[in-house]
């Protein structure tokens, strides 16, 4: 991979809740000064890893994940983990730098979330300590968001004792609509250094397209991804600084007095114009100084 | 010989995670010079250079927030893929659900920081054994003109690599610091660096902050360097 790639990733929730607070009883994760919605960056990562996981298999070959999620797999993994204990046993370190860099390159050739988002392979030695090439920030939601709690209530009890009491309540919240904003960063030298490669770039931005349609659940509501911009640098230090890019791309509500509940109730604009006009997804177009912007969907 | 350069950087948070409290990571309220020098690096460094920072300016309001998110507890042990290599039956994975630490992070919103920085060059030998004629120049004007054109070997962040840094360069006057950074703050020991010739040991100097400025040299020689 010999080029620099800054990009924007707009997804969006309808009715769910796009990653839960564990600090605040599980309510969505809001910045509490502007009260705009946040996701974090490990969220993120999170789905992209399962996404990686579905599309090639478990085991393929190169594109095993290590940060495994027990919800995507099938009941095989449970066994494979009781029969190899996992736990770290021993924290034994590589004596010589050749066996570090040996075992640190078995690993990014056959795992694609090392290669990718890097890892911290041993305790006290920096040379099992990789860099990954890709870099995402929290998502951010473009306006304020409100997140509504609802009472629920279950018609059966879990203990036998419970039976006769009267049936229990549960929580949910949800964000009625919720357009979100994350970026990342992609560098060419560091690519270089874990063998993140064109293939494993291509597998990245489909992962990001359509990780969150292999994500369904009772509490993410209507997860979608909306809008990937990639500027692609043509030099792999960069052509130009990523927050310039970034700022030329403007995302404001169709009619501000509205509240919105769709994604159609914003606007996407490039240099002000509508992002359509300048490029079509799956697209691209010239910027000059060496910038090409890409629009995978 | 010393070669000095400006650089501005901000971004939306920032994480200089104090070392006594990194379980549940809290920041320190400033940009450490260790954090200052990664970032230099993101942007430019070869072995022939040690960047060293002479001032960190601050120019937002120090706010903090609080982050909780789930993190895996384990770091990859190095026998279990040596065992795999050798085609031992180990299962190379890590379960993320059965592995689990939720830890918060108290970290800093809204950032803008000045650094003020040179490098010596401590060896002017190319990769080839030959040398420039003047080896401080040339890496002076290389990071020069990658900040320029917003280049960067890898891009540059603000304590954890979720809190990615935009950077410009300095033209002209710093910005104006902020009236509630007027004044002395004394911020206590801070980490300076990590002294990676020694075996990795820590050194802190006594951070004291006059008018959104740390001197950072001036506060080494007022302690004596960094204490270990």
């Amino acid at each position: 991979m010999q080029n620099r790639y800054d990009f924007i990733y707009l997804f969006d929730v309808k009715d769910g809740n796009p990653n839960g607070d564990p600090d605040a009883g599980n309510l969505p994760r809001v910045d509490a000064e502007t009260g705009h919605g946040l996701v974090t960056d490990v969220c993120l990562k999170r789905k992209v890893r399962n996404f990686v996981e579905l599309a090639k298999g478990e085991n393929a070959e190169g594109y095993k994940i290590y940060v495994r999620e027990k919800a995507v797999l099938n009941r095989k993994h449970e066994e494979a983990y009781k029969q190899f204990d996992l736990k770290p046993e021993s924290k034994k370190l590589p004596k010589k730098v050749e066996d570090a860099k040996k075992v640190t390159g078995f690993m990014l050739s056959n795992f694609f979330d090392i290669r990718t988002f890097g890892a911290v392979m041993t305790t006290e030695i920096n040379c099992g300590q990789v860099r990954g090439p890709v870099q995402l920030t929290f998502g951010r939601s473009i306006d304020p968001v409100i997140s509504s709690e609802h009472a629920l209530t279950r018609m059966a009890v879990t203990n036998e004792k419970d039976l006769e009491k009267e049936r229990t309540m549960g929580r949910k919240f949800t964000i009625p609509y919720g357009l979100y904003c994350s970026h990342g960063f992609i560098s060419a030298p560091l690519a270089e250094q874990t063998g993140f490669s064109d293939d494993d770039l291509e597998l990245f931005w489909k992962s990001l397209e359509q990780m969150f349609d292999h994500d369904r659940s009772a509490a993410r509501g209507e997860m979608s991804a909306r809008g990937l911009l990639v500027f692609k640098h043509n030099d792999r230090l960069g052509n130009t600084s990523a927050h310039a890019l970034f700022d030329r791309v403007t995302i404001d509500r169709v009619d501000p007095s509205e509240p919105v509940r769709n994604f159609s109730g914003y606007r996407v604009r490039f240099d002000g114009v509508p992002v359509d006009e300048i490029v079509s997804p799956g697209g691209e177009t010239d910027l000059g100084n060496g910038v090409t912007l890409m629009r995978r969907f | 010989m010393a070669q000095g350069v400006k650089l501005l950087v901000s971004g939306d948070y920032a994480c200089w995670t104090r070392p006594e409290m990194k379980a549940e990571r809290v920041s320190y309220d400033v940009m450490t010079p260790s954090g200052a020098r990664g970032i230099l690096e993101a942007i430019y460094w070869k072995p022939q250079i040690r960047w060293i920072i002479d001032k960190i300016h601050v120019f937002n309001p120090i706010r903090f927030t609080n982050v909780r998110r789930n993190e895996v507890a384990s770091k990859i042990p190095v026998g279990n893929i040596k065992s795999a290599m050798n085609g031992g039956g180990k299962v190379l994975a890590l379960y993320a659900d059965q592995d689990r630490q939720q830890r918060a992070t108290l970290l800093l919103t809204n950032v803008r920081y000045g650094i003020e920085a040179h490098f010596e060059v401590i060896d002017s030998r190319e990769r080839d054994g030959s040398i420039t004629s003047d080896p401080a120049a040339k890496h002076l004007d290389t990071f020069n003109r990658r900040v320029k054109k917003g280049q960067c070997f890898h891009r540059p962040y603000l304590g954890t690599r979720e809190f990615a840094a935009d950077f410009h360069p300095v033209e002209g006057d710093w910005p104006v610091c902020p009236e509630e950074l007027h004044g002395v703050r004394e911020l206590g020991f801070m980490l300076h660096d990590i002294d990676f010739t020694d075996n990795m040991t820590p050194r802190f100097f006594r951070a004291r902050m006059v008018d959104g400025v740390i001197d950072v040299a001036g506060c080494l020689n007022q302690t004596g360097g960094a204490l270990a």
